[in-house]
Order: C-alpha cells, then structure tokens, then sequence
C-alpha cells in the first residue's frame, strides 16, 4: 500500500537555511545539507527546497546545494523558488533534484508547465498554488509573489489547468493557515482533491501529529508538508510518523 | 571492476553516479558504446518519455550493445524508463513503440480506475511496499520487504512471473524489481529508495558483477 508521505520543507537563501532552525546535533545549522541528514534520518519522505535569493549569485548557489544534496542523500527532493525557463528546469533537475515546483512563474506562463512535463514527464513537475479564501466570492483565489499578488484564478480552476497542461503533482498551501498551527485547511485541500486525480501535499497549518492524522484521513491527501513545527522541533518527523503508524495510517 | 552508465541523454545519472560512489564502486560514463565496452557491468538509467528514449539510444548506437552484453552475460541494470526500454513494447505517447525486447511484456499506463470502478491517482508516486517472489537472487540478498519511492504513470504488464522478484500493490499488481539471469531491472531508482535501494544497488556491482 502506498504511504502516506510527510516533508520538511527548508528556505534557502544565497546558499544557507533561513529561518532560525534549532538543532543543537549538527556542525552547522544554516547548512542545507547537514539539515537534510537531520531529516532523512527522522524519516522524512521527500524534502522541498525554496530558494528565496533574490540575487543572481545565490541562484548560481542553489545550484552547488542542489548537487551536494543528491550526492548525499537517498531520497527524492523537490527545489523551488525563480525557476522561471525550461533551462532553469533542465539545470535543476540534471544536477539532481526530482522534481521542480513551479508557481508564479507558471501562472505568468502556463506553457512553462507542458515544456518541463514533455521534456521531463509530469512526474517531474510540481505547480505549486497560494490559496486564500475570499470572504466575498465564498472561494479560494490564487496569489503569486510569495503571497504578495492576487490573480484572477481560482484555485480549483487553476489546480485543473495545471494538471492539463501536465503538472503532476500539486503543493497546495493555505495562505490563511500558513504559520496559524492550527490544522491543515481541511475544505480547501476537499475542493482541490475533487477536482484533479494527481497527487496532492497539503501544506499550511501543521501544528500537531493530529493535524497530520486529520488531513490524511478526512481529505486523504497525499502528502504533507511542514516547516517551523519540525525546525523549531515542536515535534519530529519520526514523532508525527508514529502517532500516524499507531493510528493506522501507512507510512514508511 | 568497472561499471559503465550508459548515457543516452534521457537520465538523471548525476544522482546514480553519486549513488555508486557512496558505496565505493568505480565507473564510467559513456555516450557512445567505444567509451565504455569492456565493463563489468552496466547500468541503463531513463527519465523522460518510451519512443523519445528508444530513439535516442538508437542515435547513440546502444541498442545493440546491450543486447550483445545481455547475450554475452554480463550483468545490465535498467532503472525506471530504463526497465520499461527492456521490455517488449509500449503504448506511451499514443502510439506503439517497440523496445529491446528483452524481458517478455508491454508498458501500459495505469487504467486510472480499479476494477470496482472507482478512480485512483495517476502518477503511482511515494514510497510503497515490495513484495519479495524470489528471494533467492542474487540481486536480491539482504533487500527487506521494505519502501521504495516510486514515481510513474506507465506499468510494465507481463505473463511471466518468473521474472517478477518483487512487485508493490497499487491499485494493480505493479512490476517493482524484475530479472532473467544477468539481466535485471527496477521500476522505482534505487538512488532515491533509501536503505533498500542502496542495497539493490550495492548488489548488483559487487554480488552480480564480480560473480
């Protein structure tokens, strides 16, 4: 039976990981492949990688962590953040990285997803999708720009485009439990799932194994994916995995 | 002993090469079969689309290398694409391409819908289960019935179990590690399987192919 997978997602910015990560274990804590041991130990199933540089040298830096990464770890990585061109694709993905996750760059350009899919295949290519719901509409619209830019998509629209034009995966995050810690956005992610037949990570809201345990069971997402709970060691990876085991959700 | 990547332009050998240097196993990249004849074994990695894959190895003239290294036993690892190549046909991109083959059996994409009529999820993607047939084997020593990731929309669908050492339930029986004699292969990559994968691999170069 296939698992239930549960991925730590670390912000790099010019080559080291931001955000106050806490591991007293390790040399070096802004260093992203030390801190990808830390979690492929723990038992994480895939890692994401965000590149928030905004400068030209510390995309090139991604890069380098990029190859450190796939030549020290046995498990699958997505790398997001300014990948803007298929070259930008074929660049990530031949250093080694997995898959690549695409989010205002195709909503500017939606081809961008159908080029990487037909080069790569859509198990390559992950279009991920800011949600915030809109009191007036009663719906979720996408943002892009980290959040920053509204569009006119809607987000069930918009996941459907996607999938059509090849993605194969979908990272859907709710701007408005992102950071809240009170439980994934279980009606957004119901919505999301009723519409597209690709794998989806649930992401925004992680705050307790039992958010994981709710939104495998009552949305059966695929995945889930969380960043200051397992940096801030709120708990651990191995942690929300055996709270799950014990409940009778497969993992790893 | 040397191991010879057999890069056709379709792989992401960066990840496999780095793999084969975690566990100490010499080897070498060749475009062309000249650049890498005379190996111990050889591994056949793939990412991308079938007829895409075929018609590049026949650009880099590999088809019948590998075909004579197979006859000539020495030991050949396909990963991925690269296991779907070995086999007889496949039905991705819309037409029928034939493949090497080399093990007995056609790639179809998953149906989408199970035999109760309910849809499920394509691509088969994450980490699911083996189970093991043949433990016997060679390429099989120490690998647990344990998880591996895969990550496919395309299945190998085959009569003879013979060659299915071990296969993982999705919806359908779904071919995971595959084998004849020195031929063998695997649908998830081992480089990317954790603990078992590295396993597999660690087998393949230095039980497989130092035998």
């Amino acid at each position: 039976m296939l698992s239930k997978r549960i991925i730590p997602c670390l912000d790099v910015k010019e080559g080291r990981v931001v955000k106050g990560i806490q591991f007293v274990d390790i040399r070096d804590a802004g260093d992203p492949v030390e801190l990808a041991k830390v979690y492929d130990e723990q038992g994480a199933d895939e890692l994401v990688f965000l590149d928030i540089s905004a400068s030209h040298e510390g995309k090139k830096t991604m890069i380098d962590v990029v190859r450190s990464v796939a030549s020290e770890l046995a498990i699958p990585f997505t790398v997001g953040g300014g990948i803007r061109t298929l070259e930008d694709i074929k660049v990530t993905l031949r250093n080694g990285a997995d898959k690549v996750s695409l989010n205002s760059s195709a909503v500017n350009r939606p081809a961008l997803i159908t080029e990487g899919a037909d080069y790569f295949g859509s198990q390559c290519i992950v279009v991920a999708i800011d949600a915030k719901y809109d009191e007036a509409s009663e719906n979720w619209h996408v943002y892009t720009h980290g959040g920053r830019t509204p569009t006119d998509w809607l987000v069930t629209d918009w996941a459907k485009e996607a999938v059509q034009l090849g993605a194969g995966e979908i990272l859907l995050t709710s701007m408005n439990k992102d950071g809240e810690k009170s439980g994934f956005d279980l009606p957004l992610l119901r919505a999301v799932q009723d519409v597209v037949q690709v794998p989806v990570i649930a992401s925004g809201g992680a705050g307790s194994s039992e958010h994981f345990y709710d939104v495998f069971t009552e949305v059966d997402a695929d995945a889930a994916l969380a960043a200051s709970i397992f940096h801030y060691k709120e708990t651990s990876v191995q942690n929300v995995k055996a709270y799950l085991k014990k409940k009778g959700v497969p993992v790893r | 002993m040397m191991i010879g990547v057999i890069d056709y332009g379709m792989g992401n050998l960066f990840s496999v090469s780095k793999a084969l240097e975690r566990i100490h196993v010499e080897y070498k990249l060749g475009d062309r079969p000249q650049a890498i004849e005379g190996c111990d074994g050889y591994i056949l990695p793939g990412v991308g689309a079938f007829p895409d894959a075929i018609s590049a190895l026949e650009e880099h003239d590999f088809i019948d290398f590998i075909k004579e290294k197979v006859t000539d036993g020495v030991p050949v690892y396909g990963i991925c694409l690269g296991m779907q190549l070995l086999f007889d046909s496949s039905e991705e991109g819309g037409r029928n391409t034939n493949g090497l083959g080399l093990f007995p059996g056609t790639i179809t994409r998953f149906p989408g819908i199970d035999e109760q009529g309910r849809s499920y999820k394509v691509p088969h993607m994450g980490w699911n289960e083996l189970e093991i047939h043949h433990p016997g084997k060679a390429l099989m020593t120490d690998v647990e019935e344990d998880h591996v990731y895969f990550v496919h929309s395309f299945v190998v669908k085959t009569e003879e179990s013979s060659i299915l050492y071990a296969t993982a339930d999705y919806h359908m029986e779904v071919p995971a590690i595959v084998g004849k004699g020195n031929l063998v292969a695997s649908q998830f990559h081992p480089e990317k399987s954790g603990k078992p994968g590295m396993q597999l691999l660690e087998n393949f170069c230095k039980v497989m192919c130092k035998q």
